[in-house]
């Protein structure tokens, strides 16, 4: 059982039903459940995309692209079906909130995906959740049956001339799955390499029919815009950051936890109050502030608001909501290279650039960190990080450059500490392993 | 399309009736696909050529299409892995709460390396990327239960709590 964590400044939105039993269908209809849907229903297609641009609801899964802007692009006549893809892979390192929604308030993504259906018109949506989540595979599940057994899914819903059809699907085991044109090919039983952009899913997506994909917590965060109305809901947060986001707070901290906040709560708020600040009277040394993908900030770079625009400004990302924080005990090579060795494991190897540059950059840490390091090994880790921006067909070459470029540039001092026989004592060597696979 | 005919399928009538349901749900059968084995898996403990070779039946695809998506995904095995199968996190969240020394400390009382698995065939052990518990750090997973904020201490009574639901016999 995953649980929220609350804070006096918390505002629970998408938490509202967390706790309350909402898995259960009548639950969930006694909170407000399935009006929004049915509100959705009388607005029609443009009114419920203009309402969702009112919102200034930002994509949850990493990149913050508007909603309701991404659901306008896709075209209203089509020969192909439509589609929804609810992406629920969660595996970015130090993100665990959809869990949260799923396991909480299932009904809360199938209403999500109802009003995205009717938005652009679509009759079938899926929702792919990573296969490491089995338990919520099944809460979903149960959630999905039940609500065809109301007539909410299905032919006609709510006694409609609109049919939909929504399917569970399971992943099993990949972090790339959850970079969108991976997830279609995945949910099209192939491997998950990513597809070549443009043309973009709302164009030409699963099964080649315009799809829109979001991220489970921003699909889950639809039906409360309509509960509380679009401009109540943009209120909530910043300008062009609309509403609340579950921050998943993580690492050196008093009490860790997954808190509902206002779009642009205070980042140092967030640590010392929130989170309780540093255990055992330790110093910040640096926050990652959306996931491992995202450049890491230094304890003086924190006093700014958490929208996707000021940590942008601030020369990072709000990326998925994940915000690692870290002592000052933690020696930043050996960090670099544990995040290097999740990109070169995960890397799908279909671009060289991703493939190779991920290889080569945990090689040069590991051998930096061990000690073995020479002094252009530092440059050199920089340049390769450098060159594989934006030389791949998916960003997680970029996501495993970012951080890279980041940690070398704001802490060089360390990584020259390394240098010359003066390995980190925390050093684990590589031990030989027997191939379970 | 029709199921084709299995004559003498390796799986359980549930997970055989599961598969006929999925193959139906969506617009081509090839996406039930990675579902499919990963369910397949589970009953299974593994990917076997057995499993492949009725899976790729079933959804009428080539045995190495299904062996080409099979590589791909690292929660599906091509060997057995033990009955209780741990999976601790390392990564960024997990390793600054401790998540190396849960590592460490679960070689050393299983007595096997990373993707080990024990000669009784009970335990086996990996160690895994993010699995989504970064907040109650550090994590693992045996099998697809979730076991959190964990500590040496913690992790010694997960492992002797599976070890007494392992079959008499096995795990002594
Ligand atoms: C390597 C990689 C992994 C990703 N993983 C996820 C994920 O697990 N969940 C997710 O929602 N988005 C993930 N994304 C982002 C998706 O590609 C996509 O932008 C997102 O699902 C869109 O939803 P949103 O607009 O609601 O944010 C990932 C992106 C990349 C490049
Ligand atoms: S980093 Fe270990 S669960 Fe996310």
């Amino acid at each position: 059982m995953a649980t929220l964590t609350t804070h006096p400044d918390c505002v629970p939105l998408v938490s509202y039903r967390f706790g309350k039993g909402a898995t259960n269908i009548d639950k969930y209809l006694e909170l407000d459940g399935y009006k929004s849907a049915r509100k959705a229903m009388e607005l029609g297609p443009d009114a419920i995309i203009a309402e969702m641009k009112t919102s200034n609801l930002r994509g949850r899964g990493g990149a913050g692209f508007p909603t309701g802007m991404k659901w306008s692009f896709v075209p209203k006549q089509s020969a192909k079906p439509k589609y929804v893809l609810v992406n629920g892979d969660e595996s970015e390192p130090g993100t665990c909130k959809d869990r949260l929604i799923f396991e909480h308030d299932p009904h809360a993504v199938i209403e999500g995906v109802i009003i995205a259906a009717l938005a652009i018109q679509a009759k079938m949506g899926f929702i792919y959740l990573r296969g490491e989540y089995r338990y919520l595979i099944e809460i979903m599940e149960k959630a999905v049956a039940d609500a065809y057994a109301r007539g909410f899914l299905g032919k006609k819903i709510f006694g409609s001339d609109f049919d939909l059809d929504v399917v569970v699907q399971t992943g099993a085991g990949a972090y790339e799955v959850g970079e969108e044109s991976a997830l279609m090919e995945s949910l099209e039983g192939k491997r998950g390499i990513p597809r070549i952009r443009p043309p973009f899913p709302a164009v030409v997506g699963l099964y080649g029919g315009p799809t829109i994909i979001n991220n489970a917590e921003t699909i889950a965060t639809v039906p409360h815009i309509f509960r509380i109305g679009a401009a109540e809901y943009a209120k909530l947060g910043t300008e062009r950051n609309g509403g609340t986001r579950l921050f998943c707070l993580s690492g050196h901290l008093v009490r860790p936890g997954v808190y509902e906040l206002p779009m642009g709560y205070n980042l140092k708020k967030m640590i010392y109050e929130v989170g309780g600040g540093i255990p055992n009277g330790k110093k910040l040394k640096a926050v990652v502030p959306g996931g491992s993908s995202t450049p890491v900030l230094t304890a003086d770079e924190i006093d700014i608001g958490m929208d996707f625009d000021q940590v942008g400004k601030a020369g990072s990302m709000l990326g998925s909501g994940g915000v690692v924080v870290l002592d000052e005990t933690v020696c930043m090579v050996e960090f670099a290279l544990r995040t290097m060795k999740f990109y070169q494991h995960e890397s799908c190897g279909w671009c060289i650039p991703c493939r190779e540059g991920t290889d080569w950059l945990k090689k040069s840490l590991t051998r930096l960190h061990a000690g073995g390091g020479v002094d252009k090994d530092i440059d050199n880790i920089r340049y390769l990080a450098e060159n594989m921006l934006g030389r791949t067909f998916c960003p997680l070459g970029d996501a495993a450059a970012m951080p890279t470029i980041a940690f070398v540039k704001k802490f060089r001092k360390e990584f020259e500490d390394h240098l010359e026989g003066r390995g980190c004592p925390k050093h684990r060597a590589a031990e030989p392993e027997p191939a379970l696979v | 399309m029709a199921s084709p005919a299995q004559p003498g399928t390796i799986f359980s009538p549930a997970l055989a009736a599961r598969f006929d349901r999925l193959v139906t749900l969506y617009p081509v059968r090839r996406s039930a696909l990675v579902p499919m084995l990963l369910y397949a898996q589970d009953e299974i403990g593994y990917v076997s050529d057995a499993v492949v070779a009725e899976v790729a039946a079933r959804i009428g695809i080539t045995e190495l299409d299904v062996r080409n998506v099979v590589s791909y995904y690292s929660l599906l095995k091509t060997r057995p892995a033990g009955k209780y199968h741990v999976q601790v996190c390392t990564n960024i969240s997990c390793m600054l709460r401790g998540g190396n020394e849960i590592l460490d400390h679960c070689k050393k009382k299983l007595g096997i390396p990373n993707k080990g698995v024990t000669p009784d065939g009970v335990f086996s052990l990996e160690e895994v990327e993010c699995i989504g518990a970064c907040s109650w750090a550090p994590a693992a997973q045996v099998n697809y239960a979730f076991h959190e904020n964990l500590t040496p201490e913690s992790m010694d009574q997960v492992l002797s709590d599976y070890r007494a639901k392992a079959p008499n016999g096995e795990g002594k």
